[in-house]
This record gives C-alpha cells, sequence and structure tokens, in this order.
C-alpha cells in the first residue's frame, strides 16, 4: 500500500499541493478528478518523483519505506509507474532495444531469451493496436498522441508495476482504442493486484476502470471524496454542484 | 539535476609498456634529425630532398592562431623518430613478444582473424606487423607499409605523394612531410570491390613521442574499399604529438569509405591532415569517431574535381574535462552535379570543449552541386562548451547550400522519462547519449559500432557525482 500522508508540494517555491492525504491499496482504482489547474499532475509527478516537485511537508510510504526523498529510478524499481501525461520523445534509442532493457531491469531471473522475449513484445504491440514498425523507431520520435499513450502501456506490461499511475491516458485515444487499452490496464491488474490512480476529466475510462474511490481536487487541495457514484455525479452535473 | 566533476580517467587503454627501440633519435628536430631519419630508411636523394624542402617550410611557417591552443608544444621536447623493431613481421610470431602483447590487450589478433581483410600495426614510428589476405593479394590489392610502397612502388607512389596534401600546405603537414614514418599504402585495381574493411592500428607507447605516418590510398576506377584506423596511447603526465597526412584518390566511379576511431590518451595532441580527392561520380566516406587526445584539429576534406563526385563526412566528438576537440570537415566543389552531406554530432560534458570547423566553398561552373551540413551538439553540464564555426562560399547561382545547427542540452524531462522507468540517472544520460550518436553509429560494421557505444559509455562512467 502506498500512503500519501499529508503531503504539500511547491514548484519553485510556489505552493501547488496543500495537506493531501489518501492512501493506493493493492487491488483498487482510485479515481483522481478536478478541474485544469487543481493539482491532479502535480500528484502524480510527486509519486513518481520528478525533483522539481519538492515536498515541504508531509511523507509518501509505500509499505513500511519513506519514499519522500527517493529518486525516480528508486521507486520504479520499487513498483510505481507513471505513464505520463505528454510522453517526451527519446531521438535514437530503440524501442524494441529499450523495451528489452527495461525487461531485463525488472525480471532480472526470467530466462525468457531475446527472440522469445520479441515475440510476446510483437504480440502485445499487435493487441493494443501499435504498427509494428513503431517498435522499430526511436522512442515516441514522431509519434502521435495516440501511439505515445500506447507505448506507455507496452511500457508497463514489460515492467509489471505494483503502483500505476494514470495521468489522463484516456487523451489522445478514440474510443474503440481506449476500450482495448482499458482492458489491457485492467487485466495487468487483476493479475499482480495492482494498485490503480486515474486522472481523467474524461468520463469513458471509469466505465472500464471501475473507481473503488473518488477524489476530486480543486485548488490543491481534496475537496470531496467519495465512491463510484460520485464521479457519476461529476460526470452529470460538473465540479461545482 | 546532476552535479558532475572529472574524478577519475575511465580511459582503459592507459597502460604502458616499457621503452622498446632498436633506433631513436635524439630528442628536437633539425636537419641532422631529418638526415639521419632518412639514412636509416635507406632513403634516395628525392625523398630527402622533400623531406629537407617541407622542414624549410616547417620554420617558416608560424604557429596556427585560430582552432585551439598549441602555444604549449615544445617542438625541442619531442624524440622524432623510434624504430622498435628490426622488421615488419608477417605472422605475430615475428613480432617482438612485448608488442605483441600489447595489440593482444588492444585485441587486434583477435578482431584480425573475425572480420578484417587485412591489417597493418604501427607501433612509435614504423609498421612492425602486416597482413593481407591471400584472395585480395591475388587480386592485385597492395596493401603495405608507406616505407615498404616507396621502394617497392615508387613510380606510382611519387605520382600521389604529396599531391592533394603538398609539404606547404600547413605547419603540420609540413613537419609530417619533414619526419613522416609509417602509415599505409592502400591501391585497390580497377572494379574490385575488397568486401571485409582494411585497419591499420596506430600505438604511441613511449613517452614525449612523435608520431608522424602517412597514408596514402588509390581507389582506382570502379573499385571500393572500407579502410579503418584506430588509435590509443599511454596516459602520461608529458605531451606526445600526432601529426599525420592521409591522402586519398577516388577515381571515376570508385568508392572510399575511412573511418577512425581516434582514442589517444589525453596527453596527444592529434593535428592531423586528411584530404581525398574525387573523380567523376566517385563517392569518399568519412565515418570520424574522436573519442581522445588533450587537443584535436582534424578536418577531412573533399575536393570534388569529376562530374557527379560525393562526399559524405559523418563525425562524432565527445570531448570531455581538459580535451578541446575541434573538428569538421570541407567539401570544395569544382564540378557540376557534385553533392556533399557533412553530419557533426558533439557531445561536451565534465568541462570538455567541442567545435565544428567547416568549409564549403561551391565555385562558378559547379553547376546544380547540393551541399547540406547538420551540426548538432549536446552539452551535458554548465562547465562544457560547444562553438560552431561554419564558413560557405557559393559562387554558382545554380548551386545550393544548405546549414542547420542545433545545440541542446540533456533534457530534464527526458532524465525524468528515462529514470522513471527504472534507469539510474547515469543510463539514463547514456540512453539518451547513444540515442544522440545513433545516426552514424549506425553506419559503422557492428564491432565497431559496439566499441564505439562502449567507448563513449566509458567516458561517461564517473561524470555523475
Amino acid at each position: 500500500m502506498i500512503k500519501f500522508k499529508n503531503i504539500s508540494v511547491s514548484v519553485d517555491k510556489k505552493s501547488i499541493l496543500k495537506d493531501i492525504t489518501f492512501n493506493l491499496k493493492p487491488g483498487q482504482i482510485t479515481a483522481l478528478m478536478g478541474p485544469n489547474g487543481s493539482g491532479k499532475s502535480t500528484i502524480a509527478l510527486t509519486l513518481a518523483g520528478h525533483p522539481n516537485y519538492q515536498i515541504t511537508s508531509g511523507k509518501i510510504i509505500l509499505g513500511k519505506i519513506d519514499i519522500s526523498k527517493l529518486p525516480p529510478d528508486k521507486r520504479a524499481n520499487l513498483g510505481i509507474f507513471l505513464s505520463n501525461q505528454s510522453p517526451v520523445a527519446i531521438p535514437g534509442l530503440n524501442v524494441k532495444t529499450f523495451l528489452w532493457q527495461i525487461f531485463k531491469k525488472f525480471h532480472p531471473d526470467q530466462k525468457m531469451s531475446l527472440p522469445e522475449f520479441r515475440s510476446w513484445l510483437s504480440f502485445e504491440a499487435d493487441s493494443l493496436g501499435i504498427k509494428s514498425e513503431l517498435l522499430d523507431r526511436s522512442l515516441n520520435d514522431g509519434f502521435s498522441g495516440g501511439e505515445r499513450k500506447k507505448m506507455e502501456v507496452l511500457q508497463m506490461l514489460v515492467s509489471t508495476p505494483k503502483y500505476l499511475i494514470l495521468d489522463e491516458i484516456d487523451s489522445g485515444l478514440d474510443i474503440d482504442a481506449l476500450k482495448i487499452i482499458s482492458l489491457r490496464i485492467q487485466k495487468l491488474a487483476q493479475d499482480l493486484n495492482t494498485a490503480i490512480l486515474i486522472i481523467t476529466h474524461a468520463p469513458k475510462i471509469l466505465e472500464y476502470l471501475k473507481p473503488d474511490q473518488v477524489l476530486v481536487l480543486d485548488k490543491g487541495q481534496i475537496k470531496t471524496s467519495g465512491d463510484a457514484s460520485l464521479a457519476q455525479k461529476i460526470i452529470s452535473s460538473g465540479f461545482n454542484s | 539535476m546532476s552535479t558532475t566533476s572529472y574524478q577519475k580517467s575511465p580511459y582503459e587503454y592507459g597502460f604502458s609498456d616499457p621503452e622498446i627501440s632498436v633506433f631513436k633519435t635524439k630528442k628536437g628536430i633539425n636537419q641532422d634529425v631529418i638526415k639521419t631519419i632518412s639514412l636509416i630508411k635507406n632513403e634516395d636523394d628525392k625523398m630527402l630532398n622533400f623531406r629537407l624542402r617541407a622542414y624549410q617550410y616547417f620554420i617558416d611557417q608560424p604557429m596556427p592562431t585560430w582552432g585551439s591552443n598549441l602555444s604549449d608544444i615544445n617542438f625541442d621536447d619531442i624524440f622524432y623518430y623510434l624504430k622498435p623493431s628490426e622488421k615488419e613481421g608477417h605472422t605475430w610470431d615475428e613480432v617482438p613478444t612485448e608488442i605483441k602483447n600489447t595489440y593482444d590487450k588492444l585485441g587486434i589478433p583477435e578482431a584480425e582473424k573475425q572480420y578484417l581483410g587485412g591489417v597493418k600495426a604501427q607501433y612509435e614510428s614504423e609498421v612492425i606487423y602486416g597482413s593481407l589476405m591471400k584472395k585480395l593479394q591475388n587480386q592485385g590489392v597492395i596493401f603495405c607499409g608507406m616505407d615498404e610502397a616507396l621502394k617497392k612502388y615508387p613510380e606510382i607512389v611519387w605520382q600521389h605523394f604529396g599531391k592533394i596534401v603538398p609539404p606547404d600546405d600547413n605547419k603540420f603537414a609540413s613537419l609530417n612531410s619533414a619526419v613522416w614514418s609509417g602509415g599505409s599504402f592502400i591501391y585497390i585495381p580497377k572494379n574490385i570491390h575488397v568486401d571485409l574493411p582494411l585497419q591499420t592500428y596506430f600505438r604511441i607507447n613511449s613517452q614525449k613521442m612523435g608520431q608522424f605516418e602517412r597514408t596514402l590510398i588509390i581507389a582506382d576506377e570502379g573499385s571500393f574499399v572500407h579502410y579503418i584506423e584506430g588509435c590509443t596511447a599511454p596516459i602520461y603526465s608529458t605531451d606526445s604529438l600526432h601529426a599525420a597526412v592521409v591522402e586519398v584518390f577516388v577515381k571515376k566511379n570508385a568508392r572510399v569509405r575511412y573511418t577512425t576511431i581516434q582514442n589517444w590518451s589525453t596527453n596527444v595532441y592529434n593535428l592531423v591532415t586528411k584530404r581525398a580527392q574525387v573523380d567523376a561520380h566517385g563517392v569518399m566516406e568519412w565515418v570520424d569517431g574522436n573519442l581522445g587526445s588533450k587537443i584535436t584539429m582534424k578536418y577531412p576534406s573533399n575536393i570534388l574535381i569529376g562530374e557527379g563526385a560525393h562526399a559524405e563526412v559523418l563525425s562524432v566528438a565527445v570531448a570531455s574535462g581538459i580535451q578541446h576537440l575541434d573538428a569538421g570537415a570541407k567539401a570544395i566543389h569544382l564540378a557540376p552535379n557534385t553533392t556533399s552531406r557533412i553530419v557533426a554530432k558533439s557531445i561536451s560534458l565534465n568541462g570538455g570543449r567541442s567545435s565544428y570547423r567547416g568549409v564549403v566553398y561551391i565555385s562558378k561552373g559547379a553547376t546544380n552541386a547540393r551541399s547540406k551540413v547538420v551540426c548538432d551538439a549536446l552539452i551535458l553540464d554548465k562547465k562544457s562548451r560547444s562553438d560552431t564555426y561554419p564558413a560557405n562560399k557559393n559562387s554558382e547561382s545554380s548551386a545550393f547550400i544548405e546549414h542547420e545547427a542545433t545545440v541542446s542540452k540533456i533534457g530534464e524531462d527526458q532524465l525524468f522519462y528515462l529514470m522513471s522507468r527504472g534507469f539510474s540517472q547515469n543510463e539514463a544520460e547514456a540512453m539518451i547519449v547513444n540515442g544522440f550518436v545513433e545516426p552514424i553509429v549506425k553506419e559503422l560494421p557492428m564491432e565497431y559500432s559496439l566499441e564505439l557505444n562502449r567507448l563513449i559509455n566509458l567516458q561517461m562512467e564517473g561524470s555523475v557525482a
């Protein structure tokens, strides 16, 4: 379990989050909603350990470990995976090579050979609707928004996270792609008992990944929280009802 | 995000062996030293006079005041000629054991067995080992030491020697012409395609040594060869000097690829003049990897004299710590429909400095000539520096020169992205840097692309405090 305990965060000395507390439990889905600029992505980046996001008070506890000060790679190795809102391109970094390196990092004891890995990868990429030629290109270099999001999913399938943060994974995807990806993530989470934090504006993804708890953020604070019905209410009548 | 310091040198070829010599000239340079070199080599008066004339040019020319700072070079504190063994071996067993051991450590005999068509090894001033596949010998391919070529093929040598890089070309070409020793001579007969690369490996072992090899490549009409050179030296607190001259003749429809993996230790001044002359529809390609040396000044040049000739220069420079790598390329278009493409990528880290310096010249009458220059610089920290000095001159209205330059730093967002996938800062930086140089590395044969990536990663190791 991850405990986000009384967290306040500043960026460039400007306070963004104030006294945020919530838990991410294995197998549970948490939806984080709120208007633009309310601090949703800040929570995602703070969890993943972006160096520009300074925790000014509070703690993030993973299991029994205080990870508040750990760099992003250490957090990833503890099972945190951030699916980025706008994944960056790394020119010259071959997608297949990169995914193989992730695989070796997270599954050092797996005896899967490179050819076996590649055929598994082709299968998964195909089921996600990723064109096979993308796997031979540079990571996200010249990819469309939707292709980048699918690439995030492929990376998460390789790194098999315990804690999955989906920062607007639904933006840039059409309805069909969103369904395919949501169902694949659902299966991953079931297989691994993964905790998921979904940041979204659109209700559609919550039909596939039904939240156990919903947090509504406003001006850097949690305004309300509740169960799936809260999400329905927000979807039908907006944040200010 | 990163604080950097130059804590340790990851240079792995910095070992030195006891000096081995059967003859060594006195320190410093004068007419007597030059006469002694010529005498030891049993040369005729023609070459001796060439040397002495070049020496006068060397004296008469001032030190270059552009490029890197060369004021610390003390020409009186250098040994200009050291002969390490009596003769060139044609099996490794014929090479003195200590020297053979060095090349074993450098992995040359192993590479020779696996993927090379021929090998030369130069130790200090002389070629001490040479081999060429029987098949290539039978096809009339010549791959021998420059000194041997002068003795065996004087006519063809004198037709080409010093013709593209004349002895008064620049101060260091003059010095080379005066005291030159060793280097490779390659002749590829008409329409012969040499499939496996030919390689020469240069090693400086002694302190305060100067290495002045001469390389001459003649690719006759319709032929192809890929020549590769590598170089390393021990780390000394004193400086060494490497001033080579390379001349390449690409005849009609021929193609030559010239690959350099320069990995001198950081006490070597590397001041090299490399030039190719390309006939009609010939192709000259330089793949130039500069990782080592204290200072490098090197601008592979292409004189495109025949219609439709093409030149390609792909260069990578990695400057770290005290290094200043001033590298680039030249393309001189003298005929219609000639084309050139220059892609230069540099990485500066730990206070290192890299510069791109290039010339593209299109003469009047070189109708429809085209040139494209792309310079990308990656600067890893605030202490490091990168500069671009392009000089383009186009005298032909139907011709076109295109120039693109970018300077980038490793983005915090890229670093965070890769680290959030579980990679350490070092690993993430290496991924970004290797990706940056990938367009050039992929042009190399697999063994060399792996080697270049490995060397770049070694240079980056220990850069993160």
